[in-house]
């Protein structure tokens, strides 16, 4: 089941159960894996010198997991074989929990960090997610750039970093 | 004709509301449902330049026609991760 691996959720995120997934998913394929590759976005203390006390994030949530599933395929075409599993928590906070979980999982290491790396990217450009920082004194919404799906040089600028 | 407006994140907070319905006319396109959103919520005039914008849940273009009962979400630059 995708809803396993590419989701948006309201509780603290697991890695385990993410990458537990991806084995299951390998091994029913009969090939297993030798590489799982995590990343886990967590919530930091300080943003341009402003002290943060908690973060809210708001997602756009069916259309966030059509994100998580474009990435998929994007990844499945430049790096055969592998599996993603991508999951972004929403609502408040605290400093330290992990926002952003993602796994990925090839046949061999390398790739597995490459395709992490571009995974992270993909869904800074692209997936419709917003935090919302509130400080000692005030609040504001992030906003990086507008999200288009269909963007190549985008796309090419996340897969250049991915491969650096 | 009627469809139904999503706004997200700041649009959602300068509007006020997340969800509003909004009559607009038969081959209207998406950019003309925001120009309607617009003109009732003055002050998300500044965003015109730097929104996404999806279609019954999925990526749009403002060109986008839409249609009786349409779902019409407008985006504001996004960051997750």
């Amino acid at each position: 089941m995708a809803a396993d691996r590419l989701a948006v959720v309201d509780a603290a995120l697991s890695l385990e159960r993410l990458a537990t997934a991806l084995e299951r998913l390998a091994r029913d394929r009969g090939e297993g894996c030798g590489a799982l590759c995590s990343f886990v976005g967590t919530v930091r203390a300080v943003h341009q010198e402003r002290r943060v006390r908690h973060l809210e994030y708001e997602a756009f949530a069916p259309l966030a997991v059509k994100v998580f599933a474009q990435i998929e395929a994007e990844i499945g075409r430049h790096w055969p074989g592998a599996l993603v599993a991508i999951h972004h928590r929403v609502g408040r906070l605290e400093i330290g929990e992990a926002s952003v979980a993602i796994v990925v999982a090839t046949p061999h290491r390398a790739e597995a960090f490459q395709a992490c790396r571009y995974a992270i990217e993909r869904v800074k450009q692209v997936a419709p997610i917003w935090k919302h920082e509130f400080y000692e004194d005030g609040d504001v919404w992030i906003e990086g750039a507008p999200a288009d799906p269909d963007d190549e040089t985008a796309r090419q600028a996340a897969l250049e970093r991915a491969c650096a | 004709m009627r469809v139904k407006v999503q706004l997200f994140a700041r649009l959602r907070e300068l509007a006020g509301r997340g969800e509003c319905d909004c009559d607009v006319p038969a081959g209207s396109s998406v950019a003309d449902v925001w120009r309607a959103v617009a003109d009732r919520h003055a002050s998300l005039k500044p965003f015109a330049g730097a929104i996404s914008c999806a279609l019954n849940a999925d990526f749009a273009r403002m060109t986008s026609p839409v249609h009786e009962g349409d779902e019409v979400a407008f985006l504001p630059p996004v960051s997750g991760g």
